[in-house]
């Protein structure tokens, strides 16, 4: 069950520590759940490949600090905010450095670039390339965090 | 012959496919891991960039490896405007140049070994070379960044490195509480390249910039890239068609 909830977490703050890097003001990003979605709205959490079952009022309200972990790209450091026993805010302390500052970019090429819906193959293949890495970083130090929010 | 393990925090899979592989070859792809972690850990108190950035070692006295990652993290800096920087708050943090370039080392050690036909694989970013066990390019699958159980695109790869970058999202969405506005643009990036050093980087760093990444890789010699926005709407490079595998 603590899986589930976690997974849910993970994806729930891995999307705004990745997508607080274009926000080089530092806000916290707020999170609402995807009214079409299939999952219980009671839950603002959606496990990978499930719906979701845990009763989320189990943490003590607070703001909880997870601990700095190495992601090999560079430190993630995860802060939780617990409002009414959900986590109600992920906020990155620290992140990659690579990502952090802007840059300028030759848009040119845009218009001339092709596009197409993805669609799933079914095919043997002997490799897989996704992405991963920084998550498992992301994890343990969303885990100290809520191990303190107990 | 096939292995994994988990080193750097990451699962690391070695696949060779000539028929003369030994044991011994993988040990040393490992080792090399396991040297370049506790070299280049920020978070290893002895590793040599722990040292440094405690100041207990002068510059003149860096070792080979510690050198050259610093001046391909500043080739990096400048091709990227500025953008990509190891050092921050007084501190060397090189670990966004030394996975790719790690790995493709790894793959010269096989290749050293006589081994032609092999891949080695740190966490999803893949340095390939040769053919697979069927003779043919390898095959590799891009994940669908909506369901880690799919894969939206197959390539027919030699010779390559393939990295993606990205999160994983599924029915939520994220504002930005100043402006409300939705701040999820872009949920994965694949760039192939002419190795994994080169595709690993560029994919580090394009994924950031959201979507002008495709137009940056777009204008970049020898890297072709697989963007996905937050609607499954993919954007590629002129060039990426060329290593889509024909799967029927």
């Amino acid at each position: 069950m603590k899986k589930y909830l976690l997974s849910g977490l993970v994806i729930f703050g891995f999307l705004i520590y990745s997508f607080s890097r274009q926000d080089n003001n530092g806000a916290a990003a707020t999170l609402s759940p995807a009214p079409a979605s299939s999952v219980n709205n009671q839950a603002s959490l959606v496990p990978m490949g499930g719906t979701m079952k845990t009763n989320m009022m189990q943490y003590k309200n607070g703001t909880y600090t997870g601990n700095l972990v190495d992601a090999y790209y560079g430190n993630v450091q995860v802060q939780i905010t617990i409002n009414s026993g959900k986590v109600s805010n992920v906020a990155f302390l620290d992140y990659p450095h690579d990502r952090e500052t802007s840059i300028m970019i030759n848009t040119q090429a845009m218009p001339y670039l092709k596009q197409e819906a993805i669609l799933a193959q079914n095919a043997n293949v002997d490799i897989v390339s996704g992405a991963t890495q920084t998550s498992l970083a992301f994890i343990q130090s969303l885990q100290s965090a809520l191990n303190q929010a107990k | 012959m096939k292995q994994t393990r988990i080193l750097m925090d990451m699962p690391i899979i070695v696949e060779i496919i000539d028929d003369t592989v030994s044991e011994d070859i993988f040990t040393k792809a490992y080792n090399y891991f396991d040297y370049i972690d506790k070299k280049f850990s920020t978070f290893k108190e002895n590793s040599e960039i722990t040292q440094i950035n405690k100041g207990k070692i002068s510059k003149g006295n860096y070792s080979e490896d510690i050198q050259l990652i610093f001046s391909l993290a500043q080739k990096t800096k400048k091709e990227t405007n500025g953008y990509f920087d190891i050092y921050h708050n007084g501190q060397f943090d090189p670990s966004g140049i030394v996975k790719g370039w790690a790995i493709l080392n790894a793959a010269k050690i096989i290749q050293k070994a006589g081994y032609r036909n092999f891949y080695v694989d740190a966490g999803s970013d893949i340095q390939i070379f040769g053919k697979n066990s069927q003779g043919r390019n390898w095959q590799v699958g891009v994940k669908n960044p909506f369901n880690q159980n799919e894969i939206v695109k197959v390539l027919s790869l030699s010779d390559k490195g393939i990295a993606t970058s990205g999160n994983y999202m599924r029915g939520q969405h994220i504002y930005n509480p100043k402006n409300d506005k939705e701040i999820i643009d872009i949920v994965s990036l694949t760039v192939v390249g002419p190795d994994i050093y080169e595709a690993d980087r560029l994919a580090t760093a394009c994924f950031a910039m959201g979507k002008e990444g495709i137009a940056f890789l777009e204008n970049k010699k020898g890297l072709e890239g697989y963007l996905i926005d937050k609607n499954g709407l993919a954007t590629y490079t002129s060039g990426f068609n060329q290593y889509v595998a024909n799967i029927n």
